[in-house]
């Protein structure tokens, strides 16, 4: 009696917090997914259903063309950058220098900062006048007689959107090497001496043994990296504002949802978005909980 | 082993400084230029130091953003210590109590945690205002509460996994039943879990754009919509956005420095690896 009397209680502590996430997350999907259908358009909810005029439309729509492009330009600089320096600094810190904990602490800072405030300090950084009105990093490079790097940055034509993957790598490499570094810890120094017994130099073990056991980290941080990626809308309105060279999925859904009351393309936008991070996420929690339940 | 000598390495020091350098420039650029006086403010001499240590732009920078700053403070605080209790409470029956289902329920809890909020955040508005809290701040209170179960239960579950089930099973001969085991054997041990999870929630509350831009009213905006905005203005100058930036990052900054580690492992919760 006891025993069922509990397992009665244990489910129903959790209830609460299962009902809500039953609603608030599954339940709105469901909601969403019924607006993206329907031909909601003004302030007054109207479900009348369209079937998928909206994602049709998306699809034939400019706007939404420049979308996914630059969510692609984006994320592929932004992944492969903050890999690199991820992993490279990890690798470095991993050498048993001096000073290794400040080193870390200044790396992971801007993780505990905002989009917004990164976003603002950086269009000032990235600011694009030329001439006697230059400033920010252009006017450092000038007067450090760095004159080749001054750059136009994201009012670049055409791939301006890859100039918002500075501000974001640098929020985002500092994790990325804790990821690393946390990877490198867990390898037994065992297998580093064997390697330098039978004759391995210092190159080689990193690629033949220590990269390799990093695999793993590398998809986790992608995933991760990725998904924040297809997410990404603070950073660019406090950099450059809404405007259409710069224009990415979830800042489109926004305007056009609360600014713009065209709640159907909203919603379509917002399960685009919601399909293409599960393609991710979704084998990834089952790859990770599956190995979490061998172990 | 030679290579693990420290004095053999010195050129690694080189890419490590430029490194650090590279993380510092914003912030030597925020402080510098909050610093200075309102005459000295100029995009030529932006990368200058101050002549003088001034508060002109911090002090007009706050009198701006005040009333956002005390938004922002009351609502992670609730924000950070409810979604707290919940995950704890959750992480309890996930890790001891594997009910039938569990199985099922707790991937499925997680994955709210990777959803883009622009799938869910259409009902969310119509769901504020149907209960009337569009506008306010209990409103984003609560979506922080709820959107943050999944992080929390899971930071939890994961420290209580650690904990032996033994102490239990011993506290249940001893006549506990499991509100009463919670409360007297796991509850006492849970402090570094409520400052992880707490933390961490603080953190993505007062950082939060999306939810704050849209569930609240301009008089309860929080600092980062106030920020955003004051950015997008003509009238303000540069120089206030800077120390505005740097107010509206104090409270993350702070808690960084001070308890860093416990932020670095709230870090590591999200990456699924407890």
């Amino acid at each position: 009696m006891r025993i069922k009397r509990e397992t009665v209680l244990s489910v129903a502590l959790v209830t609460p917090s299962i009902l809500a996430i039953a609603v608030f997350v599954y339940g709105f999907i469901g909601w969403t997914a019924r607006v993206s259908v329907s031909q909601w358009k003004g302030l007054l909810p109207d479900y009348t259903f369209v079937g998928l005029e909206n994602f049709i439309g998306l699809f034939n729509d400019p706007r939404f063309h420049i979308d996914i492009r630059n969510t692609l330009i984006f994320t592929i600089i932004f992944v492969i950058g903050s890999l690199i320096i991820g992993l490279g600094l990890a690798i470095l810190l991993d050498q048993n220098i001096k000073g290794e904990g400040i080193f870390r602490s200044l790396y992971l800072f801007p993780m505990a900062i905002s989009f917004i405030v990164t976003g603002v300090v950086w269009r000032w950084l990235m600011n694009p006048a030329a001439g006697s009105r230059m400033s920010g990093l252009n006017l450092l490079f000038d007067s450090l007689g760095l004159d080749f790097l001054v750059s136009q940055w994201h009012t670049t034509p055409y791939w301006g959107i890859a100039f918002i993957a500075i501000p974001a790598i640098w929020q985002m490499s500092g994790y990325t090497m804790a990821l690393y570094l946390g990877g490198l810890r867990g390898i037994p120094v065992q297998l580093r001496e064997a390697a330098q017994v039978d004759g391995a130099n210092e190159f080689q073990i990193y690629r033949f043994i220590i990269l390799p056991l990093l695999r793993p980290i590398t998809l986790s941080a992608m995933i991760i990296l990725g998904h924040i990626s297809l997410k990404v809308f603070d950073l660019i309105i406090a950099v450059a504002g809404k405007q259409l060279p710069l224009d990415v999925p979830a800042i489109y859904m926004w305007q056009t949802t609360f600014d713009g009351y065209f709640f159907g393309r909203g919603a379509a936008i917002g399960i685009l978005l919601l399909l293409s991070v599960a393609v991710l996420i979704i084998p990834y929690l089952i790859f990770t909980l599956r190995t979490e339940a061998e172990l | 082993m030679m290579s693990r000598l420290r004095s053999h390495r010195w050129w690694i020091y080189i890419p490590l400084l430029m490194a650090a350098l590279f993380y510092l420039i914003p912030m030597y650029v925020m402080l510098v230029t909050g610093f200075k006086g309102f005459d000295e403010v100029s995009l030529k001499t932006m990368w200058d130091l101050p002549k003088a240590i001034r508060f002109d732009n911090f002090i007009e920078a706050y009198q701006k953003l005040a009333p956002f700053l005390w938004n922002s403070l009351n609502m992670v605080f609730p924000a950070a210590i409810i979604s707290s209790i919940l995950g704890s409470v959750n992480g309890y029956v996930l890790a001891k109590w594997k009910f039938k289902g569990a199985n099922i329920i707790f991937p499925a809890i997680l994955f709210g945690m990777f959803i883009p909020y622009q799938s869910i955040i259409i009902p969310l508005v119509e769901f504020m205002r149907d209960v009337n809290m569009y506008g306010g701040l209990p409103g984003l209170v609560l979506a922080h509460v709820i959107y943050g179960i999944p992080i929390t239960t899971l930071t939890f579950r994961n420290y209580y996994a650690n904990v032996p089930t033994e102490l239990i099973e011993a506290s249940r001969i001893d006549g506990c039943g499991i509100l009463s085991s919670f409360w007297h054997i796991l509850l006492p041990i849970s402090a570094p879990a409520f400052v992880v999870v707490i933390i961490w929630q603080f953190t993505s509350a007062w950082n939060d754009f999306l939810f704050a831009v849209v569930l609240t009213s301009p008089s309860n905006w929080p600092i980062t919509v106030a920020l955003n905005n004051m950015a997008g203005s003509q009238i303000i100058a540069w120089n206030v956005q800077m120390a505005g930036s740097f107010l509206a990052a104090l409270p993350t900054l702070l808690i960084y420095i001070f308890l860093g580690r416990y932020f670095l492992r709230g870090l590591m919760a999200g990456a699924l690896k407890g």
